[in-house]
Formats: C-alpha cells, structure tokens, sequence
C-alpha cells in the first residue's frame, strides 16, 4: 500500500465571528492542501472579509479554530504572520512613501537581510511593471498600479500562503487579466498556496482549483467549479417571461429531458442534460401556456446558477465598484 | 496497490533562505518604525512648522511685551531665561505622528503593519521615538534664540541636555493622548482635536509669570497643574542650577501624566487590535 500525505495549508473548524451579536461567520470549515487555489465566492455582506481577517489573525475568532500553515490563529499568530502574505480589499499603501520605501520597509519588517533588499525591491518592481515609478510617491500611482504594488508587497518575503481578498475589483480587465495571471504564475511556479475571496463568478471559475461558496455567514456548497456546476445540470436554459414564472413550473417540469426548474421572479431556470433537445419542447411548452416570453437562452452552468440555485438569489456585483481607469 | 491520501496539519515549507521571513528582533522593529515616520516629517512639515513657528514667536513677543514690566518688579529677574521653558514647552507639546497613524489606520497601511511579524507595541513606540527625535530638533532653534538673547544655564553646559531630556519627555507623555485619541476612533478631526488638551495644560499654570504671582482659582488650578511643576524644574536648569527637589517634582509630573496618557494609548490599541 502506498501512501501519499497531502499537506493541509488552510484549516478551520467550526470557525464562528460575530459583531454585537451579529453573526458574520457561522462554523465555517475549510480544509485547503497546499499548492491549491482556493477560490471564496460569495456576494457582498456573505462574510469573506470577515473569514480572510480572521485567518490572517486581525481579527480574533469568537468560536471555533483555525490553522493556516500549521498555526493556530488565535494562539500562534507570530508563526502564522511569517508563512502567509496578504493583500486586503482596499489596497493597504501608504501614499506618501515612493513604492521602493514601501518595499523596502516590509521586507525589513519580515526580518529579511538588508543586502537582499535591494535585489529583491528591483525584481518585484519588474514583476509588476513599476520598475520606472518605484521612486515616485504612492499617491500618484493609478489604481490598477496600487494594486499591483500592493500585491507585490504581499510577495516581498516570499509567503507560503497567500490571501488574496477581491485582487480585482475595480481594476480595468487589462489590469484584471494581469493579476490573474500572475495569481497562476505564483502557484504553478512557486507552488504557493492562494486563498482568494472573489465575488467575480468569471474569476474564481477560471482560476480556481476548488471553489467555497458562502452565503449569510455560512458555506453552502464546495467542490471544483466542474463539480459545483454539474451539479446544477449539463445545461441551462434560461426563460425570461412576462408576469410571474412561478406557475410555470410545474408544467416545464414534465416536458421531457427536464431536470430541475425553478422560478426567480420573472425568471425560469431550467437545468436539463441536453439542453439542443430541449430547448425547442421547453418553447413549445411556453407558447402552449400563452405567456410572452422575452427571451429564451441556452447556455452552460455558471457558478451563479450554482449560487441561485443554493441560494434562490444571484450573486450580485456592487456597482459602485465598477471599473477604474488606468491612469 | 491501494492510494490512501492522508491530510496532515504541518507547518508549510518553502521559499529561498535569503528571503525566509523570520522575527528581527524588538529594536530593529522599532528603529525600522522609527525610520519611516521620520523619514515622513521632510513630506509633512505642515505638521511641525506651525509649533516652531508658534514658539519662536511667543518666545519673542512676551519678551518684547513683558520684560520691561517683569524686570521692573523683582531685581535681578531675568524674563527671558524665564520664558524660555514656555517657548520650548509651547514648541514640543503636541509634536507627533498621530495624525499620521490615524491616515495609516484609514488608508489600510495600520492592517499592512499589523500583519508582518513585529510586535504591536513596535508600532506604536516607533511612532513615539520619531516625535522624541522631532521634539529634540525642535528645541534646538528655540534654545539657539535664547542663547543669542543672552539666556545662560546656572546649572552649566551638562543642564542643556537634561533641559532637551526633560522636554523631549514631556513631548512623548503628551503625544500619548494623541496617539490614543487616533487608535481610539480612528478619524482625523479627532486627533486634530486634542490640541485643545494644549490650552489648559500650557496657559493654566505659570506660563507667563511665577507661581506667587498667580492669585485666586488660576493659583489653585495651576497648582493641580502638572505643566506648573515641569516648567518650575526647566527654569530651575536655566536660572537657579541643580534644584534636585524641583527637578524631582518636574520628573513626577511626567511620570504621572505619563502613566495616564500611555495607559490610555495602549488601552485604544488594544481595543483596536480586539475589534480588528
């Protein structure tokens, strides 16, 4: 018999925070192997701020426990802090420093030897293009900059353990692109574990090994994004209508090659194994019950069918976070 | 053969040894916090123009105003020696990087500090020995303008130091309150705010003249005052020389603000550090 030990980077048990009473977390259990991505979706208010802060011990449990590369959160946050780098929602820079001061700084605070700085201050402003801005003062970086630098100052002291808390939102899709790249980059080349909250479907789908997906405090599903959408059904098709869908269930319901339908508002989503064969039955249906249908759509899974189907509501985007300029 | 795939809880290897994050020790976490809040004041020197400017200027105008009449009084009073623990306490008072602290909680950059290895209290006394190094310059131009007046130290060339020691001390006791009003509720308007604390710490007590010369409540407030007991031991370097009793009660004065403010600040961080 052979035996493989997988290395666990990231575990809670029943990991519970709570604001005056409110309850933010609510017994959470995670168990990420190392080397994984790891991908936390969820909408806004679902509570994964709250978990990334507790893992990265700025924030104290109030129930439950938590490990991150072998530590515990709450009793060894000194071992935890040197294994893990974060990048927070907002970047967390400091606009009157250059970003080389930045740089510098962190990788002195991470213990690192003074020689190496310089080398190491160079190769990251490289790795994220700012070679030419890293004498300028934060504040007149643009946004998509910030980010980068911020990112890279999650880097300096090269973590095995990497949170990532929504790297993306409000950058431009250029700018989107390069982190996702460089999110890839860091955990195939270098092995780095990469805890990443998201509330971009896209985002946690494409780079995600496995995906967590919480709602009001709790996670409800877990899985690959394959697995979490196979789940839901091979294929979608989505039925806007006039007036009220719910009646309509029951009666798409028998058409065959059907699998599950439900109703969100005026909205139908049908989950079927072949969705080619069934969408004309599906329209049939539909025209024999006399309801205007606005439109018919045929089209894979998504991870916020997944979400609405767990949830009965979709993950939606703030839109004040829409995308920012480069300047 | 049979794959059995075990989960195991260990501390994750990985990265160069070069760039291993590791502990540096509480000095160098410090010295580092330290270096960067200084190296911040060149950027920032709104912060510590004013007080200087403050001081240099009352400095000269109550001489100006008040030596002839003070003079007059007592023989052999010298107003300027007098005034001149006024215009270095009116100088350092309130010099610190709280308000810097307080925009380093609002940009994030407090959570980036908070998640590096160093210790919390690292953070906060880097801050406090940059505003004692601040405190320290700033006494400078001050003590090179009474020298220039002509203001000479009865208790001789080593009363200087212990002059800037004691005043760059109550500059740190002082700051505490800033720095608890910052971690405390994190908004700029309220640590700009604890100047107010400023008035009557500075203008209750024997700012302008001697204790006897005070009457009626000021006598009695100044006398709660512990500023009144610091400028009696400044004044007692600069005009009567080694007073050990008055330099014990100066001493005492900022022990004892100090055991309150620095009991506030690390309460506020504390509290900070709890809710996250």
């Amino acid at each position: 018999m052979c035996t493989t030990a997988t290395t666990t980077a990231i575990s809670t048990d029943g990991l519970v925070r709570q604001f005056n009473g409110l309850t933010a977390v609510d017994h959470v259990d995670l168990n990420i192997p190392e080397g994984q991505i790891y991908g936390f979706l969820g909408p806004n208010g679902a509570g994964k701020t709250t978990t990334v802060r507790m893992l990265c011990t700025l924030l104290a449990p109030t129930e439950g426990q938590a490990l991150v590369a072998g530590f515990d959160v709450a009793t060894q946050p000194g071992d935890v802090r040197l294994r893990i780098g974060v990048a927070l929602q907002e970047a967390a820079l400091d606009p009157k420093q250059t970003g080389r001061e930045l740089l510098r700084l962190q990788g002195l605070l991470y213990g690192l030897p003074k020689s190496e700085m310089p080398r190491r201050v160079e190769e990251l402003g490289k790795l994220i293009d700012l070679e030419d801005a890293l004498d300028r003062p934060i504040g007149t970086y643009s946004g998509g900059m910030k980010r980068r630098l911020d990112l890279v100052a999650a880097l300096v002291h090269n973590p095995q353990i990497l949170f990532l808390d929504e790297p993306t939102t409000g950058l431009d899709p250029a700018s989107r692109a390069r982190v996702w790249e460089e999110v890839r980059r860091l955990n195939q080349e270098l092995g780095m574990t990469i805890f990443l909250t998201t509330q971009y479907l896209e985002e946690a789908d494409t780079l995600a090994d496995r995906v967590g997906i919480i709602n009001q405090g709790k996670i409800v599903a877990e899985g690959t994004p394959d697995d979490l959408k196979r789940a839901v059904g091979a294929d979608v098709i989505v039925a806007r209508v006039d007036g009220d869908a719910a009646p309509l269930c029951p009666i798409l319901q028998k058409v065959p090659g059907v699998q599950t339908v439900e109703a969100h508002g005026r909205e139908l989503i049908i989950a079927t194994d072949n969705g080619s064969s069934a969408i004309s039955p599906v329209a049939v249906a539909l025209a024999q019950c006399e309801v205007a249908v606005r439109d018919l759509t045929l089209r894979t899974p998504t991870l916020d069918d997944v979400f609405l189907d767990l949830t009965g509501s979709h993950i939606e985007v703030d839109a004040t976070e829409d995308e920012e300029d480069e300047r | 053969m049979t794959t059995t795939t075990v989960d195991v809880v260990a501390p994750v290897s990985g990265g160069g040894d070069a760039l291993r994050a590791r502990p540096a020790g509480f000095v160098h976490d410090v010295s580092a916090i330290a270096g960067r809040a200084l190296r911040a004041v060149p950027r920032d020197l709104e912060a510590v123009m004013p007080p200087i400017f403050i001081a240099l200027f009352f400095f000269l105008v109550n001489i100006a105003t008040l030596s002839k009449l003070t003079e007059g009084v007592g023989g052999g009073f010298d107003y300027k020696a007098f005034q001149m623990p006024t215009a270095i306490l009116l100088g350092v008072t309130g010099v610190s990087r709280a308000g810097a602290l307080v925009l380093d909680v609002q940009d994030g950059y407090f959570d980036r500090l908070l998640l590096t290895p160093i210790s919390r209290l690292a953070i906060l006394l880097g801050h406090m020995v940059a505003d004692v190094t601040v405190a320290v310059v700033l006494t400078l131009p001050i003590l090179a303008l009474g020298f220039i007046l002509g203001v000479r130290f009865e208790s001789g060339v080593l009363g200087v130091p212990v002059f800037i020691l004691m005043a760059a001390a109550w500059n740190l006791v002082f700051a505490a309150f800033g720095y608890a009003i910052a971690l405390k509720t994190g908004n700029p308007a309220a640590v700009q705010s604890s100047f107010l604390l400023f008035f009557p710490f500075l203008f209750l007590t024997t700012s302008y003249v001697p204790r006897n010369q005070l009457d009626g409540w000021l006598d009695t407030v100044a006398g709660f005052n512990p500023v009144t007991y610091l400028l009696e031991g400044l004044r007692s370097l600069v005009l009567g020389g080694w007073e050990w009793s008055e330099l014990g009660k100066a001493l005492i004065a900022i022990v004892v603000v100090g055991t309150i403010s620095m009991s506030l600040c690390f309460g506020a961080l504390r509290a900070r550090l709890r809710s996250g």
